[in-house]
């Protein structure tokens, strides 16, 4: 194994800023590790892996099978209410149902199923393979550029494309360019229309330009995105605001709409919070050459951030609220991250390795300022 | 009719509007599995317990019974631990009849057999497939008919001989049925055959393997002396199995015998070296052991590929081979021409393979 090296001479840049408090360990990166102790890592968090996967049971899909009716019912529910949205107390009711409906959806559900965390049930109507979700990019097209791109090149600068989206500077690293002085509004922007960045993102327009995808393929991926977009407008914009009747109408238009951003709001705030608060830490592309399993997991742990809450907040964030061990085990089924988190905490503080949590307004606020703050050339 | 069925179609269609991007059917599945359509399910209404390892399950279907032809098998899902696992079973209630009856032996280290059997309680929810099969009668029936069922074999030809009984019972009259099992309390089904053996003149033969040990050709010959003029359906062990087919090609017309094997012919696992499978729909990759199957290969690799008999009869798992070659576990045949059709549940790689699932 030629791994050892890489180890300790691919030292991380340190990411640390003043006034950060969330470490749990001093160190602020792998650095101290020896290629033995990083390799006891990748052990312990295999035998963790193995050891969940082989308990996963009947109560496991209780529990997606739970989420999937609770999601179904606030959605058809709020959807029902909102037929008489025209007055103010449906509208209210309506929207929150529908706006939680719509986090459930994209967030506990789709994103996990999506990743194969319940494949094992052979569920052909709980599959990756098959699942479809409420929103505007096709599950194709996302499994393609999260579950693959986005997981196995973590916080890998240049490889990464999560890191910023194409469209935000959030580390130094980061070639600086004049429409970046604008990127705390491009970043509220994007945040009102996340579904639909996330959409446009998956269509790879980056790689297009470049040259390197196929057309054939760029044309099926923008066909796919068409349908899909069409029909989600279509859903919340006209069909149900029809069957509202003409004095419902454009009150329904606005609750679907508001549910909507709120989705949006949500969840681009949960999935900022997941690797860009201080002090995860980037990675050059040369750290990929002949890294091991467990250097592949250090990266995961230091790359990622957690949020830290209650139960119905941790559902609510689709259990990214356990970014970190989501990031190791991403087809772990999303229940038993939570079960998980204190060992792997554990494993962190007993080598040293930062575990980076904390509650999501000020990890979220840790966001904005570092946004703010790479807006302008320069940056640590 | 077509203008309901065309109706009902539009409204599916717009509904799905509404629904998308799940389908309505999904809507419905989730408020109750009994009124899902892509995903049949049946309720267990009655457990009837036929011998001490053999119970019958009755079963209230969803929305649509599924239609069968006597002789057929059908696959039931289970859900074990949250895993669902396929299994086919002969089908041992009549087409008329609301509730389908499916009689389940267990079989030793069996999983699925064992908990149908035994611990699966009235009320449980299983899933549904389509019948399938060809251990069926020829329209119309044979006038001179006999029928061997060993063991659980005899559950096809329960439900041939219930259907003649209940439509055509002067077709029994002069038909033979050998009934084989360990002694008389293992004959599943025992009573209710000498119920229809008195009532329409079918001639019942026990054969208590026991007792008389193992049934033989000789013993068969020397039990029905006209066998090579009847037609005949058989179902039963392997071994057994064997012994006919050589009865029937040394002394009769092969043509006359049909089979239906529950267990399949050994596999091997020579010249099977397994590899790379990948299934090119869902864009799953798994590492065939050798002598595996690809199915087997592919599911434990997380893939959800169809399956039915798991056996190499009903050809619900078949997908296109792409790229690379497959042999067959049983008979050690290679396929290797691509674009051909391949079962996944009997053959396995011979190296790296692309399959179209």
């Amino acid at each position: 194994m030629t791994l050892p090296k890489a180890a300790t001479t691919l030292a991380p840049i340190a990411l640390v800023g003043p006034g950060t408090h969330t470490t749990t360990a001093p160190s602020s990166s792998s650095e101290h590790l020896t290629p033995e102790q990083i390799e006891q890592i990748g052990k312990e968090l295999d035998a963790l892996r193995t050891e969940v996967m082989n308990s996963l049971g009947e109560k496991d899909a209780k529990y997606i099978r739970r989420v999937i009716a609770t999601q179904r019912a606030l959605e058809f529910g709020g959807r029902a209410v909102l037929l008489f949205a025209r007055f103010p107390p449906a509208w209210l009711l309506g929207t929150a149902a529908l706006s939680v409906a719509k986090i459930l959806d994209n967030m506990e559900i789709g994103h996990n199923v999506l990743h194969g965390q319940w494949d094992w049930m052979r569920d052909p109507k709980i599959h990756s393979t098959t699942w479809e979700w409420d929103h505007a990019t096709p599950a194709a097209a996302w499994k393609r550029t999260h579950n693959y791109e986005h997981h196995t090149f973590t916080n890998i600068r240049g490889k990464d494309r999560d890191l910023g989206y194409t469209v935000l500077r959030v580390t130094p690293e980061q070639e600086w360019k004049p429409i970046a002085l604008i990127q705390p509004l491009t970043n509220l922007g994007l945040s009102l229309i996340f579904e639909w960045g996330i959409a446009l993102y998956d269509l790879e327009f980056d790689r297009r330009a470049a040259g390197e995808m196929p057309e054939e393929e760029a044309k099926a991926q923008m066909a796919a995105f068409r349908r899909k977009a069409l029909r989600q407008i279509a859903k919340d914009f006209v069909l149900y605001p029809a069957l509202s009747g003409p004095r419902g109408f454009l009150a329904t238009a606005a609750a679907n709409l508001v549910a909507n951003l709120v989705r949006n709001v949500w969840s681009h705030a949960v999935i900022f919070c997941g690797h860009f608060p201080e002090p995860t830490e980037t990675f050059e592309e040369s750290r990929l050459e002949g890294e091991t399993r467990g250097e592949w997991y250090v990266r995961q742990m230091l790359g990622s951030a957690n949020l830290s809450g209650g139960p119905i907040f941790h559902i609510m964030t689709g259990n990214l609220s356990h970014q970190i061990e989501h990031h190791c085990f991403p087809d772990m089924p999303s229940n038993r991250y939570r079960q998980i988190a204190p060992k792997v905490r554990e494993i962190c503080a007993r080598y040293g390795l930062r575990y980076n949590t904390g509650p999501l307004p000020k990890q979220y606020f840790k966001v904005l300022k570092k946004i703010a703050r790479l807006a302008l050339p320069g940056g640590k | 009719m077509g203008a309901l069925a065309a109706i009902s179609r539009r409204v599916r269609d717009v509904a799905g509007l509404l629904t998308q991007p799940i389908l309505p059917d999904d809507v419905l599945g989730t408020i109750n599995p009994l009124w899902s359509r892509s995903e049949p399910h049946a309720r267990i209404v009655e457990l009837r317990r036929e011998t001490p390892d053999t119970t019958t399950l009755v079963l209230r279907p969803g929305r649509r019974r599924p239609r069968h032809v006597p002789g057929q098998f059908v696959g039931i899902g289970l859900q074990i631990d949250g895993v669902w696992h396929w299994r086919t079973y002969s089908i041992t209630s009549r087409p008329d009849d609301p509730h389908l009856a499916v009689t389940v032996t267990a079989v030793p280290g069996g999983l699925v057999s064992g908990r149908l059997a035994h611990a699966t309680p009235v009320g449980t929810l299983v899933r549904i497939g389509p019948p399938s099969g060809e251990f069926v009668l020829p329209d119309p029936p044979p006038e001179q008919l006999l029928m061997v069922g060993a063991g659980s074999g005899i559950t096809p030809i329960m439900g041939i001989v219930q259907d003649l009984a209940a439509r055509r019972p002067e077709l029994l009259d002069g038909a033979v049925l050998v009934h084989a099992d360990r002694t008389e309390r293992d004959l599943i089904f025992g009573a209710e055959l000498r119920r229809i053996s008195a009532a329409t003149g079918m001639r019942l033969v026990p054969w208590l393997s026991a007792r008389a040990g193992r049934l033989s050709a000789e013993a068969l010959t020397d039990a029905v002396p006209d066998w090579a003029a009847r037609l005949t359906y058989a179902c039963g062990p392997a071994g057994l199995l064997d012994t006919l087919t050589e009865l029937w090609e040394r002394s009769g017309d092969p043509e006359s015998l049909r089979i239906e094997r529950f267990v399949p012919p050994p596999v091997s696992a020579e010249g099977v070296p397994g590899g790379r499978v990948r299934f090119t729909v869902s864009g799953i990759t798994a590492e065939a052991a050798p002598g595996q199957g690809l199915m087997a290969a592919g599911e434990a690799a997380g893939a959800l590929l169809p399956s039915g008999c798991r056996m190499g009869i009903c050809h619900t798992c078949v997908g296109v081979l792409r790229s690379g070659a497959v042999r067959d576990l049983r008979t050690g045949d290679l396929h290797d021409t691509p674009d051909q059709y391949v079962r996944t549940c009997v053959n396995g790689a011979v190296g790296d393979v692309e399959i179209e699932l």
